[in-house]
């Protein structure tokens, strides 16, 4: 028995030199994204940010090798992504956790980054207080109050008195439309009703019928993306809801792509707030789409995308200032105030809250060459989550 | 001018039909012929994206693509019959549920595979979208014809049921299956037709459902819910039943949306609780 027992030592002592040794020239990135089921082309399309960076600027940085672990969390299901981080800790001894899409996942990681004192890069998830969640948290995405808020008070600058809000029932359907009211009511708008939809939605004539009746100036939606936008846009061309003369707000998941496609020309004129789109006209964006479009078959680039992009962005940004030091303290001191330029536009770690500060697009669905494309005609620069503005205040 | 309830009454009717289109077939099948199909909605999705590869892919116009969804989802439903389920036409209902939601399940991932989780896009002919006005009432398009299909289709069902030759030895065959057989009935092949008729019907429930509510590969789960809520209330092999139930449902949904939003979609589930305990075998269930 005893000589089991030191044998078993002496392997896991061996096994916990091969991985100091191993991680001495190379750092190990632990990705977690629902890799199936039904977020798996959101997660494909993160996927395809950081795959793009580290085929652009390489597979080391400050002398380090970089190798990615990935790992399927497969839907929204906290447990299972707080094993995987666990084991990708303790068994793949990765150096940094990232990217995340979910919220609730994402939550479930911060509580091992924080206990295992491992930097945690978020690639989506919107929700405001995930960074809070863990000191060694940051983020590269955005969040839903920064894009509604955001959007309020422009609707309430440029001209818009009365506005509608219809949300989806749910959390972020909540952020969304308290953002959203905040911006608006501060700017000086009235909001002359609200209407809560039931998330499993899938017919929304009812919903729009009613707002049609109050008559408001504008209609500011959130709902989730995939299904749901090309049916609340057919909604509203169908019930005769003309987003030339009523204004249609949303965030940027009414619009993307597929939702589009699905709507046809109902979707022209539907406003929404945004921190990206392919259609952005900086330089470095065009670069960006094509080498996308290239390196993974036609498809164009989405928020998706340029959130893994630029947390591989960020990642690396630390390291060259840690020299190469993964350590959670050294590295996310050092990623605090980090400053890049992406092809979203100027980026920004806040040092305070750890979460991202950048643009804010405001675009308008018009038809660019035959097709359907999110004009940016404004722009809100510098923007912070004002949950954590708020925060701050008090 | 007339009073915007005609308006709900409309749009609820509308969804109705749709959802009396998807769940017909699995009332029959589960009805008449004892088997707890869960893969209804598989054959529908099917029938979606079908309509969705001949349109985005051949480019053939919406309504070439809606005979198609009916009969590639019926032939695939045969197929699935004759080698699958016809084992289990006397197994219990735990076994039958475990082979369709299996069934279920894998016709997800197959779609994901091969169409990804997206949403997929239709671009329907101009004059199906929009909506005209009838004395101060929005009607729309899609979902007038949408009315006319669910009624052609009820008067279709109950007209070869009821008044064919098929339709007795169908009934006969589901009454007495060894006496059909001694009269010299094909049971095998009756059941066959019948099967294939309703996933079919769920195919082309499928494909019409696409402008309304979309299509991605978990269409097979999501609307399961409405389709066996919509066989239970309406009672099991009844098509009057079916249809009844589909309208109060459909009206409930949108009425309830429109008066009374912040109960939302629950009030369905509360129609239903309450039909349920009044008439435990559906509306027009027998037993």
């Amino acid at each position: 028995m005893k000589r089991v027992l030191l044998a078993g030592a002496t392997l896991l002592a061996a096994g916990l030199m091969a991985g100091s040794a191993q991680a001495q020239g190379t750092i190990k990135i632990g990705v977690v994204l629902p890799y199936s089921g039904q977020f798996a082309d959101a997660a494909k399309q993160v996927d395809e940010g950081i795959k793009l960076y580290m085929k652009k600027h390489g597979d080391t940085v400050a002398g380090k090798k970089i190798e990615i672990i990935r790992k399927d969390s497969g839907g929204i299901a906290p447990p299972v992504a707080k094993r995987l981080a666990e084991e990708l800790i303790v068994r793949d001894k990765v150096d940094i956790l990232a990217g995340w899409l979910l919220t609730p996942n994402s939550i479930a990681g911060c509580g091992v980054s924080a206990e295992a004192k491992k930097v945690m890069v978020i690639m989506n998830a919107a929700t405001s207080i995930i960074v809070d969640k863990s000191p060694y948290c940051t983020r590269t995405s955005f969040t839903l109050p920064m894009v509604t808020t955001t959007l309020g008070s422009w609707a309430a600058k440029n001209g818009i008195k009365k506005a509608y809000t219809m949300v989806s029932d749910f959390a972020p359907g909540h952020d969304a439309e308290q953002g959203f009211i905040n911006g608006f009511k501060a700017g000086g708008g009235e909001i002359v009703g609200s209407v809560r939809m039931a998330v499993a939605n899938p017919d929304f004539s009812a919903y729009v019928q009613r707002a049609k009746d109050i008559n408001p100036e504008a209609i500011f939606v959130f709902i989730p993306g995939g299904a749901q936008p090309a049916a609340l846009g057919k909604a509203f061309a169908e019930r005769g809801i003309d987003p030339k003369k009523v204004k249609i707000l949303g965030t940027g998941e009414v619009t993307d792509d597929s939702a589009l496609k699905n709507m046809g020309d109902s979707a022209l004129g539907i406003i929404t707030a945004w921190p990206y789109d392919h259609n952005l006209k900086n330089k470095m964006n065009q670069d960006f789409v094509a080498a996308y479009k290239k390196e993974f078959g036609g498809d164009n680039p989405n928020f998706f995308s340029a959130g893994g992009y630029d947390g591989m962005t960020l990642i690396y940004e630390g390291l060259k200032k840690t020299k190469g030091d993964a350590d959670a303290d050294k590295l996310i001191a050092a990623m605090k105030g980090t400053k890049w330029t992406s092809p979203r536009g100027p980026m920004m770690i806040d040092p305070e809250t750890r979460d991202v500060v950048e643009t804010i697009y405001i675009r308008r669905v018009e038809k660019v060459g035959g097709k359907l494309v999110n004009v940016d005609f404004n722009k809100v620069e510098n923007v912070k989550d004002p949950i954590h503005e708020a925060m701050k205040k008090k | 001018m007339l009073p915007p309830v005609l308006g709900v009454l409309f749009d609820g009717i509308a969804y109705g039909m749709l959802l009396f289109l998807l769940s017909v077939g699995l009332s029959v099948t589960l009805g008449l012929m004892n088997f707890v199909n869960l893969a209804h909605c598989a054959f529908a999705m099917l029938g979606g994206y079908v309509t969705v590869t001949l349109m985005n892919v051949l480019h053939w116009p919406f309504f070439a693509t809606l005979p198609l969804a009916f009969l590639i989802a019926a032939a695939a439903s045969v197929a699935f019959e004759r080698t699958l389920y016809r084992r289990l036409y006397r197994a219990s209902d735990l076994d039958q549920v475990l082979l369709t939601i299996g069934i279920a399940f894998v016709s997800v991932a197959v779609a994901a595979w091969f169409f990804g989780t997206t949403q997929q896009p239709v671009d329907m002919p101009a004059y199906m979208r929009g909506s005209f006005n009838v004395l101060g009432l929005n009607i729309a398009a899609y979902r007038l014809f949408l009315v006319g299909v669910g009624v052609a289709v009820t008067v279709a069902l109950i007209g070869a049921l009821e008044y064919t030759r098929f339709g007795a030895q169908v009934r006969a065959a589901v009454d007495n299956q060894r006496m059909a057989s001694g009269l010299g009935i094909n049971v095998d092949l009756t059941f066959a037709i019948t099967f294939a008729l309703g996933s079919g019907l769920a195919g082309l429930g499928g494909a019409l459902a696409i402008e309304i509510v979309g299509l991605d590969p978990n269409f097979a789960f999501t609307y399961l819910v409405y389709v066996l809520i919509i066989v239970s209330v309406g009672g099991l092999g009844s098509i009057a039943g079916s249809f009844a139930a589909a309208c109060l449902i459909g009206i409930s949904d949108i009425a309830g949306k429109y008066y009374v939003p912040e109960l939302g979609a629950f009030l369905i589930y509360l129609v239903m609780v309450v039909v349920l305990m009044w008439r435990p075998a559906g509306l027009f269930g027998k037993r």
